[in-house]
């Protein structure tokens, strides 16, 4: 049952994966892009990480993809006109497949480590994935949480210097 | 649970998805959507991992994945707003001013 449903979310993240990349209107791309968000998402649910994917579907589907459209809709862009850039599209396609064949190669050929952290996934369902990540976040990781603010501040200058017309 | 195995093959789809976007379109929004796929793709590796081993750091490196996407989408789309302002136009093959 798990895997017909694993098999036919992972059919529809790729389908709206390929849409993503062949729309000729940019707003088809985005709304596809927010349908692969929300499969990830799904997965999310399966591997255990509830809050992962409420902060996928957030932020991600929410608030990035808003902020894309609106940028889509504010600058009116004209749909692609018909250029011929057969060649492009080939290297193109060239590349990311081979990109695709190396990675499954290394990943079929090599064998991850055994499980070593404590945290199956009765923990996880016993204690709270939610609190589990806090505790993380607040100890190990306090010091790259406090520099993320400082990246989210640059952005935020950066962001209303580079829009204003005159500075 | 499913194994390892089928989630980085996803992932790797997806990944291999976004790149051919990035190096085929001209529409400077939709590489960057094309980037974002990227990044979730890697964002599910990492929170496959993260299950499989049994520990949390991977998703802890999410959270940090997806704050960078939020400052890259906020500085990125400034970028291309003050480009248009200047070319009327967001294809990458207007972006010419240093070109020799």
């Amino acid at each position: 049952m798990e895997t017909l449903f694993f098999a036919i979310i992972t059919l529809v993240a790729v389908v709206s994966a390929i849409l993503v990349i062949t729309c000729k209107n940019p707003i088809n791309s985005a709304l596809s892009l927010i349908l692969t968000f929300f499969c990830l998402a799904t997965y999310y649910v399966m591997l255990d990480a509830p809050f992962m994917a409420a902060v996928q579907v957030m932020v991600y589907a929410g608030a990035i993809m808003v902020l894309i459209v609106f940028v889509i809709m504010l600058l009116n862009v004209r749909v692609d006109a018909h250029k011929k850039q057969t060649h492009k599209v080939a290297l193109g396609c060239i590349i990311g497949l081979f990109t695709l064949i190396n990675t499954a190669f290394l990943i079929f050929k090599s064998r991850a480590a055994m499980p070593m952290g404590p945290y199956n996934g009765s923990i996880i369902k016993q204690i709270g994935h939610t609190e589990l990540i806090g505790k993380e976040m607040f100890t190990t990781f306090l010091l790259p949480f406090e520099i993320t603010s400082i990246l989210l501040l640059v952005a935020i200058i950066g962001a209303v210097i580079l829009a204003k017309k005159k500075i | 649970m499913e194994n390892l195995n089928s989630y980085l093959i996803v992932s790797a789809i997806l990944f291999s998805i976004g790149t051919i976007g990035v190096l085929t379109r001209k529409n400077a929004i939709v590489m960057f959507m094309c980037i974002e796929l990227m990044l979730n793709a890697v964002n599910l590796t990492f929170v496959a991992f993260s299950r499989y081993l049994g520990n949390l750091d991977g998703q802890v490196f999410v959270f940090f994945v997806m704050t960078v996407a939020a400052a890259e989408a906020a500085v990125g789309l400034a970028l291309m707003i003050a480009f248009y302002n200047n070319r009327e136009s967001i294809d990458v093959d207007d972006v010419n001013l240093m070109k020799w």
